[in-house]
């Protein structure tokens, strides 16, 4: 490790640090009148806690050959992706308003090397956890240890790609460079996951032979803890289920497939940023 | 040296030897087929360069993205019905689109109808038009072992990523080592005035023999390899329109997406010929790959026939 080593940040100055995403995250799928707040505003929590707390990073060298790798998968939310991008300082907060606007650097999915720190192209599910074995070979053979974070949905659980690669990280022993996070908010595109098809992923990542960790993804303390847990060296790769709550923050997004990828009228804004800063 | 006569698949492993030979940092990996596609003999030479990722071609081809965006040159081999066939999507989003396109190869062994006995779901007849859709991508279809290996080494070298289709079946040699694959540049097999006989891969050879057909009844047909379908040779094609005003395709692909669609638009913008199209239009069925060139007639016959049927349609 070296200078830019992760210090930890207290959970006070992180959570107020989510009460500003979820404020960006809501103004601009209202700016765009497109995009997806839902799995946006249940990762927020995530997120934070890792890329203050966890991930080696230095924004001011987004290239730097020993940091670790971010990977969204789940390439809908941007609008929460590109919010901690900001917030952690790699761009300045004033580009969000460029969101899925023509000719803006911020597209409505992610492309890889529009703006600093976008690690991968996404948009089409069930790709990120592949990218990330590459990412980790590469690291092997290059005798580097940063580790790949790959953030999945529980809809996109659904994607067959994704249990191939599920199955080649513990078979390639890439258990220390890779850590799964899943966003368990249980909405997908078309309804509740349940009913749309159901996924255990608690079950299914065990079967792969991985150890899953649980957490409130919601609680910054416990997803810290569990963020820290899944750094600790194990004989399997590790996946973190958070359970988190589509759209949350802003009542009438929660648990309401209807908010996956839409955008907020006027008025509901103003109630939306109202709940954020109480902090609902 | 004489030509020699192997399967273009051969040249694989091969050309992969001779990339690290040169210092260029690859790395290769193979989805269950490493040893039709050969890519275990390379890993056999470097076994920290290869990987086998099982029967997951989505797998491979996000797992070799990953290893470009770290500065690794990745290959990746199976059938040409599975690559690009069954993992379209990840090589337009995870290879295609990033920073205009990221240093992956796709090594499609086995295309076209020449697999052979393995039936219609083998054959590949569709690689070429979905390669060539994916925007930053070369796409090189070779004629013999040393313009594969040539082409291999070729795309191997450049930053961009490249889709190379090779066959299974032996087939014969028509370059010595002195000669020099150039991507984007097509080779010229025999000179003419009437008519130019333009073929990629398995189907190079029969369109030398139909010149030759010509040739017994008094017509000229010139012949040019266009192995790389993407960026095409414009300046080869457009010559060959205008000196000999007439233009057959020969491919073991369809007819739609593949060299003679590549060909016919860069002609009706520019120079507007007769044009006549030999591929493939249906699915197939079992055989022997020289049995199955002749089931869907893919022979010197016909293209001999296309080039009469050019040639008539001249004003």
């Amino acid at each position: 490790m070296n200078a830019s080593a992760v210090s930890p940040v207290a959970v006070d100055e992180l959570k107020s640090i989510a009460k500003r995403m979820r404020a960006h995250i809501v103004r601009m799928v209202y700016a765009a009148q497109s995009g997806h707040p839902g799995g946006s505003l249940s990762a927020v929590e995530l997120g934070v806690a890792l890329f203050w707390n966890h991930l080696r990073c230095d924004p001011a060298r987004p290239d730097w050959p020993e940091r670790d790798r971010f990977i969204l998968s789940k390439g809908h939310a941007t609008p929460f992706y590109y919010s901690l991008l900001a917030e952690r300082g790699y761009f300045s907060t004033d580009l969000l308003s460029s969101f899925r606007t023509l000719g803006g650097v911020l597209q409505g999915h992610p492309s890889m090397g529009s703006a600093p720190g976008i690690e991968m192209s996404g948009g089409s599910l069930g790709q990120g956890l592949s990218f990330a074995i590459g990412q980790a070979v590469a690291g092997r053979m290059d005798s580097r240890d940063y580790r790949c974070w790959v953030l999945m949905g529980d809809g996109e659980l659904n994607e067959g790609q994704v249990w191939e690669a599920a199955m080649a990280v513990p078979h390639f022993g890439l258990g220390e460079q890779i850590v799964a996070l899943v966003d368990r908010n249980g909405l997908q595109n078309d309804g509740f996951a349940d009913k749309i098809m159901r996924t255990h992923p608690v079950e299914m990542w065990r079967g792969f032979g991985w150890k899953v960790i649980e957490c409130d993804g919601h609680d910054m303390a416990a997803i810290d803890q569990a963020l820290s847990e899944a750094e600790r060296s194990d004989a399997r790769p590790r996946c973190v289920v958070a359970h988190t709550v589509k759209g949350k923050g802003v009542s009438f997004m929660e648990n309401n497939p209807g908010f996956h990828g839409k955008a907020p009228t006027a008025e509901q804004l103003e109630q939306a940023l109202r709940e954020i800063e109480a902090g609902l | 040296m004489t030509p020699r006569a192997a399967a273009t698949r051969e040249a694989y492993p091969v050309a992969l030897l001779e990339l690290v030979e040169q210092g260029v940092d690859v790395f290769a990996i193979d989805a269950d087929l490493s040893v039709s596609t050969m890519g275990h003999q390379f890993g056999e030479k470097h076994p920290g360069r290869w990987m086998t990722v099982g029967v997951a071609e989505q797998d491979m081809v996000g797992i070799a993205a990953g290893l470009a965006a770290a500065g690794k040159t990745a290959f990746i081999a199976s059938f040409a019905v599975f690559l690009p066939g069954r993992c379209f999507d990840q090589l337009r989003t995870s290879v295609a689109q990033p920073r205009g396109g990221l240093n992956v190869k796709c090594v499609g062994s086995h295309g076209g109808v020449t697999v052979g006995e393995d039936g219609m779901s083998a054959q590949a007849i569709e690689d070429i038009a979905l390669a060539t859709s994916l925007i930053p991508f070369d796409v090189v279809v070779p004629a013999d072992f040393e313009e594969a290996r040539q082409a291999i080494v070729a795309v191997g070298r450049t930053s961009r990523p490249a889709y190379v289709r090779t066959g299974r079946p032996k087939v014969p040699g028509l370059y010595e080592d002195s000669y020099k694959f150039e991507i984007g540049k097509a080779s010229l097999l025999r000179e003419g005035r009437d008519v130019t006989l333009m073929a990629c891969g398995v189907l190079v050879a029969p369109a030398l023999e139909a010149a030759e057909l010509l040739a017994n009844e008094g017509i000229s047909a010139r012949v040019l390899n266009v192995a790389t379908i993407k960026p095409l040779d414009q300046h080869a094609v457009l010559a060959a329109a205008r000196e000999t005003g007439a233009v057959v395709t020969a491919e073991e692909h369809q007819t739609h997406g593949g060299l003679g669609s590549a060909v016919a638009r860069l002609l009706a913008e520019t120079l507007p010929v007769p044009m006549a199209f030999v591929g493939v239009d249906r699915y197939g069925t079992s055989g022997k790959w020289d049995e199955l060139l002749d089931y869907f007639d893919l022979t010197p016959a016909r293209i001999a026939q296309a080039a009469r049927d050019a040639i008539a349609r001249k004003r």
